[in-house]
């Protein structure tokens, strides 16, 4: 991975930043999808996109890429926005966002844009496919695999029993090249996580999965990048994130409200938001 | 025309004919049946307001259990509930309940005979933008192969609270499935309008009727339009509301099909395996007559607005109409 420098963390924060602006005026244009997740997201999917991945948006299906599985498919706004600041997509396509026709579907799909790793919407999925890719990336190319794999899930979504599943055989397989990276935004639909279906000690619990976890300030870009960096560090088991983030984060009167998870701003909402971002 | 003792919505060919989406009908359902009935007892996975649980959830906190996004543990926890001797509804979206959590239900509610009033949100493609995740076309095939279960699917918000009701009554000792919308869709029936698990009601009947239309769920509201516009160009039929899909009116079906000779089915669902096939297997051993299947053809859905995906999958008044004149051609 290239070296942190303050101009880079500056220029992640800019490109952050973007990002947010362009999934307000996604989500206003849509009339409908989810807020909170995808802005409190922005920074991880910078980080990833814009400095750890090893990608080329010029040749999107190079073999050697990194795989990066978007398992809470929900929040991908942010996902279409990062690959569009990447250079992946149009800006310009943002705004066709859920509407028919379009390649950006409300929740991924392949087939309409098949540089996506996966389709998902249905919660508790990713996590699986991820260690499938993994799995037959060792069995093809042992020791010599230099990809790494990052699933990216909801923290409401680890209610789903799939995902434990998936937990058992990432210790069991002791994957080194996977790295899980949870959105801890403390909400879901019906509330907040610890009200739902509480998680805590959630740390402890996946450390007794035999995982390598950190849990780190998801909107700091020297915490996110040094984190993804320790875990490719560690080769014999795979790695967690838990990147504690705020469902909303960058539009003050949004942020930490579950009311947010799955609507979208208002044109007035969104007009306030994009001047609040672009003040900063 | 439209059959009197249907008592239908009087309001329904009119622009501004009430709008209300069929979840709604759910939501009031349950909240009536439990306000008589202590022993039933609600629960959801994260899609409390989604699934207008919230309404009995509201009123009875006390009876209403949050299990959060796990659909595998929300039927189990049901069957368990079920087991001693409360009545347990569960409710989520249909691509998740019974998508997901299929096995579970076979095995825990209906091989175990519990009795479970099974919820299923957001089915057809109507759900919209969403995308073709979260649009169950499947459903109505999952749950008619599961030998115990009730299969019902609502034309209307009033019509599904009055199936809520029924499911939830000692009418009924076995488990049952309730098929609901997500968008706002017509009012066609009334507080008067015949309904019962179990029977099929004739909704429109011309005078000299050369084909039976067979509908279900919310695209009922479509099958009377298209019938309505048919009658004008001086092509009868007969349109026949088939919200109990299991267990199957057959006498009734077969009754209306012999005027006819023809069958158009709609629904808002696959073909291969709904309430079309369904209709298919009865005619097939009693009456066999041509059939026109309106639905989705083996395809996924996708975002959209409702109607825009309506048209798109050939499940519009325009494909309804095309569909019967074809139907008369195969006689
Ligand atoms: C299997 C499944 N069940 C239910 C849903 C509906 N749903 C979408 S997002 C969500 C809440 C997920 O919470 P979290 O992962 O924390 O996402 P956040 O609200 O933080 O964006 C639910 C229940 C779904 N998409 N998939
Ligand atoms: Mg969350």
């Amino acid at each position: 991975m290239e070296k942190l420098t303050d101009q880079k963390i500056k220029f992640l924060e800019e490109t952050a930043n973007n990002i947010r602006q362009s999934i307000i005026e996604m989500l206003v244009e849509a009339k409908s999808g989810h807020t909170a997740g995808p802005l409190g997201m922005a920074d991880v999917f910078t980080a990833l996109f814009f400095h750890a991945l090893k990608h080329n948006s010029k040749e999107p299906f190079w073999e050697e890429r990194d795989r990066v599985v978007l398992s809470n498919g929900h929040i991908c706004p942010v996902y279409y926005a990062t690959l569009a600041h990447a250079g992946y997509l149009p800006t310009e396509e943002l705004m066709t966002l859920r509407k028919f026709g379009s390649r950006l579907q409300g929740h991924p799909h392949r087939e309409f844009l098949p540089i996506l790793e996966t389709s998902s919407g249905p919660l508790g999925c990713g996590l699986s496919q991820a260690i499938g890719m993994a799995l037959a990336d060792r069995i093809k190319n042992g020791k010599n695999s230099t990809k790494q794999f990052y699933v990216l899930m909801g923290d409401g979504e680890q209610d789903e029993g799939n995902v434990w599943e998936a937990y058992l055989l990432a210790g069991k397989e002791k994957i080194g090249n996977l790295t899980m990276i949870i959105d801890r935004n403390n909400i879901q639909i019906d509330g907040f996580t610890e009200n739902i279906l509480p998680l805590e000690p959630f740390k402890q619990k996946l450390e007794a999965f035999n995982f390598d976890v950190q849990e780190i300030d998801g909107h700091d870009f020297n915490k996110i990048i040094e984190a993804i960096e320790k875990a490719q560090s560690v080769t014999d088991k795979a790695s967690v994130i838990i990147a504690d983030t705020i469902p909303g984060k960058g539009v003050k009167e949004w942020e930490n409200k579950f009311e947010w998870h799955g609507k979208p701003p208002t044109k007035e909402e969104g007009e306030m938001a994009l001047k609040e971002l672009r003040s900063r | 025309m439209i059959n009197i003792n249907s008592k239908l919505n009087s309001k329904i060919f009119e622009k501004d004919v009430e709008l209300v989406p069929t979840r709604k009908g759910f939501g009031e359902g349950l909240l009536i049946a439990g306000e008589k009935d202590e022993k039933i007892i609600g629960l959801c996975a994260d899609l409390t307001e989604s699934t207008q649980m919230h309404l009995f959830a509201k009123k009875f906190p006390e009876r209403f259990i949050e299990i959060g996004v796990s659909e595998q543990n929300l039927a189990t926890v049901a069957s368990g509930v079920a087991a001693m001797g409360s009545l347990p509804v569960i409710s989520s979206y249909a691509m998740f309940s019974p998508g997901r959590n299929w096995e579970q239900i076979r095995t825990t509610i209906c091989y175990n005979d519990r009795k479970v009033l099974v919820a299923g949100n957001h089915t057809g493609v109507s759900v919209g933008p969403d995308g073709g995740t979260h649009q169950a076309l499947e459903d109505i095939a999952l749950m008619r192969v599961i030998p115990n279960l009730v299969v019902v699917s609502p034309c209307d918000a009033i019509e599904a609270r009055k199936a809520t009701i029924e499911a939830l009554s000692s009418k009924i000792t076995t488990p049952v499935y309730i098929r609901l919308g997500r968008e706002k869709t017509p009012i066609i029936t009334t507080e008067e309008t015949p309904f019962e698990i179990g029977k099929v009601s004739v909704f429109y009947e011309s005078k000299k009727p050369e084909v039976t239309i067979i509908a279900t769920g919310s695209l009922v509201y479509n099958a009377l339009v298209s019938a309505r516009e048919l009658e004008e160009d001086g092509v009868g039929t007969i349109v026949l509301n088939l919200s109990s899909i299991k267990p199957i009116d057959k006498k009734t079906i077969i009754e209306n099909v012999q005027k006819t000779g023809a069958v158009v089915t709609v629904e808002e669902h696959q073909v291969a395996g709904g309430m079309g096939s369904a209709v298919a297997e009865v005619l097939g051993e009693f009456f066999p007559a041509p059939i026109e299947f309106i639905g989705v053809k083996d395809k996924f859905g996708q975002s959209g607005t409702m109607n825009e995906l309506i048209e798109h999958y050939g499940m519009g008044v325009k494909d309804i109409k095309e569909a019967v004149m074809k139907v008369i051609s195969r006689k």
